[in-house]
């Protein structure tokens, strides 16, 4: 087990990483803490990706010094998708900002069920 | 390879609301929202010349964007399933851009309606791209643009309540992506391939020399679960009755008519091209179709209790969602087109009833309590006959799509035998008992008079009857 955790020390972090992101996003009350979940969350999966995109002893593939071998590159679909990825997830933490400052302004607080109790206060 | 014209199609279907998003932004209000209408025609045209050139042949065909061939480019490919799937989503975001004109102009701030135009040509941009979409990572990517654009879309109306369903909707939309792209991601990591024909003829070789089969259930498991959160399969729901029935009418019926079904016809592809479904030894499909026959049954529990016509609506939909994912999850290809087709069937009704619920309301000095709306349907007679239309339609009465849906489902789990058989007609019996029991309620709620009048004539007869 050691062993074998040892032999696979980034897709555990990942995996560790997303755990504790998703539990976050799903469990904390508060709005801030849920995007520093999300966060974590989508780092767990990219350091996922590019822990599979990444062997040792292979360049970057970019050309170089005449060597056209491609033996000697590592695949740039793994980086490619991450990149993306990070994109997509600085729009996503763009919009949930820009909705909890909203929410912020209008209720002074960051938590969620205290948000609810005051929504169901305005109804009445 | 030589192409007709009309195999540019798919392409320009999927930029054309991107370049429309670019210029809303920069128009006036009500320039924006011709511009959105006019774009959903376009988009209704586009996939019905498809549909019209693909069904004639029976034939499909695969756009390789850039003509970069297949294992590294990115592709389309377009079947009369993809094109018809995608004509009916365009008629529902038509239909509910004309039907909620009205309303949008009243929740949405006139210097806001250019924004609203913009996430609109995004989703639409979304929902062309994904349903013609090969490549799994670019499905991941438009199901994030269409996320983001489906919360900009219910906190439209910028009151406190919308807002705070739209972060709802958020969270538990972003921790669904979340699981799905986890789960794309170990299955590239396994198989080394993104686009749908090469995955599944990875994955086949996996299965046969019963490699790596944990991970792969796993990352399919991942997967549909993702799905299952992002379209509110019933333990997932919690987030579904806020965001449907405190957002913008047309926000409503275009999310509960064409975004949730999306992630569902997207998993049905992955299903259908990458995974080969008959092959995981019914693993996944026995979990959901628990789900499903749960949510197909609680759901209409939750409805019944409503006290707001557009809340139970959307608690219908909790039902309804359950029945496609009850298809799915048989297993057969019977199943799979009952899904299919129940998705196009509901998406119909449901955008009818959300629109038409929202014009009952209008014609109720804008309540939408059961008491408010007694009546109405004779105060809006068009609203009342579609919303009585749709309900039938979701009951199952004969001659309209809901009875047809059922039909096909009850004829899967007949086909599918043993304990499945049965609860998937359980389940169907019971549900559709209890979609009686509320559409009909509300039905007759929108048909009655006033309930002082309705009294008072009921007096009148017992004196009769007394005297």
């Amino acid at each position: 087990m050691e062993k074998l955790i040892y032999e696979h020390l980034d897709e555990v972090t990942a995996l560790v990483l997303f755990g504790v992101g998703f539990t976050l996003l799903l469990v904390d009350k508060n709005l801030i803490k849920k995007i520093i979940g999300f966060s974590m969350m989508d780092s767990g999966i990219y350091l996922f990706l590019a822990s599979y995109g990444y062997i040792e002893s292979r360049l970057a593939p970019i050309y170089v010094n005449g060597n056209t071998n491609p033996d000697a590159y590592v695949n740039p679909l793994p980086a490619g998708l991450v990149l993306t990825g990070i994109v997509v997830g600085v729009s996503v933490t763009a919009v949930m900002l820009g909705l909890t400052v909203r929410l912020y302004q209008r209720y002074r607080t960051l938590d969620m069920d205290e948000i609810a109790e005051r929504i169901r206060g305005e109804g009445k | 390879m030589t192409m007709t014209w009309w195999q540019n199609l798919p392409l320009f279907l999927i930029l054309c609301p991107l370049m429309c998003a670019a210029i809303c932004s920069a128009l006036k209000g009500k320039a924006a929202r011709i511009v959105i209408a006019a774009l959903s025609a376009l988009e209704c045209a586009g996939m019905g010349v498809l549909l019209y050139y693909t069904a004639k042949g029976n034939e499909s065909f695969v756009y390789a964007m850039g003509e970069i061939g297949a294992p590294f480019g990115n592709e389309l490919r377009i079947g009369p399933l993809e094109a018809l799937t995608g004509l009916g989503f365009s008629l529902v975001l038509f239909t509910a851009i004309l039907g909620g004109w009205h309303r949008l102009t009243k929740d949405v701030a006139p210097n806001r309606m250019n924004l609203y135009g913009s996430v609109t040509c995004l989703l639409t941009s979304a929902m062309a791209a994904m349903v013609f979409t090969n490549d799994l990572f670019t499905a991941y990517v438009f199901i994030e643009i269409s996320t983001i654009a489906s919360c900009a879309l219910i906190g439209a109306s910028n009151k406190g309540k919308t807002l705070f369903s739209a972060a709802r909707y958020m969270i538990m939309n972003l921790m669904g992506s979340g699981l799905f792209l986890l789960g794309l991601s170990m299955l590239y990591c396994l198989t080394g391939h993104l686009l749908f024909p090469q995955l599944g003829a990875a994955v086949r070789d996996l299965l046969e020399g019963e490699r790596y089969s944990i991970p792969l259930y796993m990352s399919f498991l991942l997967m549909t679960l993702g799905v299952a959160i992002k379209s509110a399969l019933y333990p997932f729901h919690t987030w579904l009755p806020d965001a449907y029935g405190n957002a913008t009418a047309t926000s409503s019926a275009v999310l509960s008519s064409m975004v949730s079904k999306l992630y569902i016809f997207l998993l049905i592809k992955i299903f259908l091209r990458a995974a080969g479904w008959e092959v995981f030894a019914r693993r996944i499909e026995d979990v959901l179709l628990l789900y499903a026959a749960a949510g197909m049954v609680m759901g209409s529990v939750h409805a019944i209790r409503q006290k707001h016509l557009t809340r139970m609506v959307a608690y219908s939909s909790v039902a309804q969602i359950g029945y496609i994912f009850l298809g799915i999850s048989l297993g057969t290809e019977a199943g799979m087109a009952a899904a299919v087709y129940h998705i196009l069937a509901h998406s119909a009704a449901k955008a009818m009833l959300f629109l038409s619920a929202n014009r009952l309301r209008e014609a109720s000095g804008d309540e939408d309590t059961f008491a408010a709306l007694r009546g109405s349907a004779l105060r809006a007679p068009l609203a009342g006959l579609a919303f009585t239309v749709g309900a039938c339609s979701l009951v199952g009465i004969p001659g309209l799509g809901g009875f047809t849906s059922k039909l096909y489902l009850a004829s899967a789990g007949v086909e599918a035998g043993g304990l499945r058989m049965a609860i998937v007609l359980a389940a169907l019996a019971v549900s559709t008992l209890l979609n009686v029991a509320y559409m009909l309620r509300s039905v007759l709620t929108i048909y009655r008079k006033k309930e002082e009048t309705d009294q008072s004539i009921l007096c009148k007869d017992r004196l009769f009857a007394v005297a």
